[in-house]
């Protein structure tokens, strides 16, 4: 019998299937977690197969596909068909590394709903500071692909002081490959992205100035190209609503199998997540104590437990509170009415004074394909 | 804006299913999507290319207690907003 009454839960909508960790790219934002070298297990087709039947039985309706670059896996036709089977809308969130026309038919063939693919840079030598290396002509030879497949395409553009003077280019990129949908998403500090963080916070003016660009494209190309504009909760003085709160809408399976409410909460050592391959779907958004930690506001502190906003924003994200206090269930300090946001201001205060980006090296995260 | 002659259907890349959770009709497209109400529901399964003024045929048939007039209203608003997210594919009354 369960602990709790089931209908009292909410229920997941999207599963974000983390497939593999490895990536031909090195992003320094990367949302794979910084320990990546001691996570090279991967689950087997039978498992995530598994998973995504559960996930539909559960209320999923979404599936991303995502890693690391889930193209590195041999079976992502085979798992693609298993999630049509079961209904779900399938995203497929790749780099578009290597390009392959007739792999992304297969995939079609198989049922694929959706690609968003993303692009770090059009400036050859800004992709390769903040990646690695360049892929533009790989990109643009998937996109082709996709709209010759009749694909619907997403360009996500992850924005930091290294490529947002270029939000017009990303524009012009997203209109030329014919995307209905273009993300221009500033990084969020978390994870390798803190690692780098003052190399990659914009100053407040290249953050406006990218803002207006997306604002005046937005209203031109309506209709046409959905423009997503979304800020850098360090410049917010409220914090994200991480994941629409924790363990609400989404659940995450990483490579090995890890079930997570969000891409970073690994990052929180105290908690223990448990596996797919040891317990159902069902039975870890249900039970599972790190699903239950800071589902609801039973787990509030002030000032986020009398708060006004608090279902607004479900007191903002419990890795960036782990990651800057130490505390995971600290206010977020984006927020300007915690004292902590001080932490949050000083950076501010750093991205104004230092020098420009790709002067600075970054700490690139690496996990080769293979 | 879309009168009772345009023509429509769903966007390609929308899917119309119900959700066995709720057993509410919803459209999913790219990370996204939309719960319907009952008639919201009808509607768009009958999105099909044919024309909003033969929705409301098939409409008007299945709920009679429903004003003509007011049918159409509702249909048409409720196009409308599929077509402002780019769910739904128009080909407007050719004159």
């Amino acid at each position: 019998m369960s602990a709790v009454d089931e209908r009292l839960l909410p229920r997941p909508y999207t599963l974000v299937a983390e497939l593999s960790y490895r990536c031909p790219l090195s992003c320094a934002y990367c949302s794979n977690p910084i320990d990546l070298d001691r996570r090279r297990d991967e689950l087997a087709t039978s498992d995530w197969k598994r998973v995504l039947a559960e996930a539909a039985a559960l209320g999923v309706l979404q599936v991303n596909l995502t890693g690391g670059e889930p193209l590195v896996r041999d079976d992502l036709e085979e798992l693609v068909a298993a999630a049509r089977a079961s209904e779900l809308y399938v995203n497929l969130i790749t780099s578009g590394i290597p390009a392959d026309g007739e792999r992304l038919a297969r995939l079609a063939a198989a049922g694929l709903d959706s690609v968003q693919l993303s692009v770090q840079d059009v400036d050859p030598a800004g992709a390769a500071w903040i990646a690695g290396r360049d892929g533009l002509a790989a990109k643009l030879e998937m996109a082709s692909a996709a709209r010759a497949l009749g694909l619907p395409l997403t360009l996500n553009v992850v924005l930091h002081r290294g490529n947002i003077a270029r939000t017009a280019a990303f524009v012009a990129l997203a209109e030329q490959i014919g995307a209905e949908r273009l993300e221009l998403a500033n990084t969020q500090y978390l994870g390798w992205a803190l690692l780098n963080r003052d190399a990659l916070l914009p100053s407040r003016a290249e953050l406006a100035a990218a803002r207006a660009v997306a604002d005046e494209a937005r209203e031109r190309l309506r209709g046409r190209v959905e423009i997503l504009f979304v800020r850098p909760d360090y410049y917010a003085d409220r914090p994200r609503a991480c994941m629409d709160g924790w363990a609400r809408r989404y659940i995450v399976v990483t490579p090995d199998g890890t079930a997570l409410p969000c891409h970073q909460a690994s990052s929180i050592s105290t908690l223990a997540f448990e596996n797919v391959r040891a317990r159902s779907l069902a039975a870890l958004w249900n039970d599972s104590p790190a699903f239950r930690a800071f589902r609801g506001e039973a787990w509030m502190p002030e000032p986020c437990r009398t708060c006004d906003e608090r279902d607004v924003d479900f007191g903002g994200c419990r890795c960036q509170a782990m990651a800057l206090l130490g505390d995971p269930a600290a206010t977020d300090p984006a927020c300007a009415r915690t004292p902590h946001h001080e932490l949050v201001l000083a950076a501010r205060v750093r991205a104004e004074e230092s020098v420009r980006a790709a002067a600075e090296p970054l700490r690139l995260r690496r996990l080769p394909l293979r | 804006m879309i009168g009772p002659g345009a023509r429509v259907r769903l966007a390609h890349k929308v899917r119309l299913r119900r959700d066995p959770r709720t057993n509410k009709m919803v459209l999913l497209y790219p990370e996204r999507g939309l719960e319907l109400s009952e008639t919201a529901g009808d509607i768009a399964a009958l999105c099909d290319g044919r024309s909003a003024g033969a929705i409301v045929e098939a409409l008007a048939a299945r709920y009679a207690g429903v004003a003509r007039e007011r049918m159409e209203q509702d249909v048409l608003a409720f196009l409308r907003t599929l077509a402002e997210r780019g769910l739904l594919h128009v080909e407007e009354e050719t004159a």
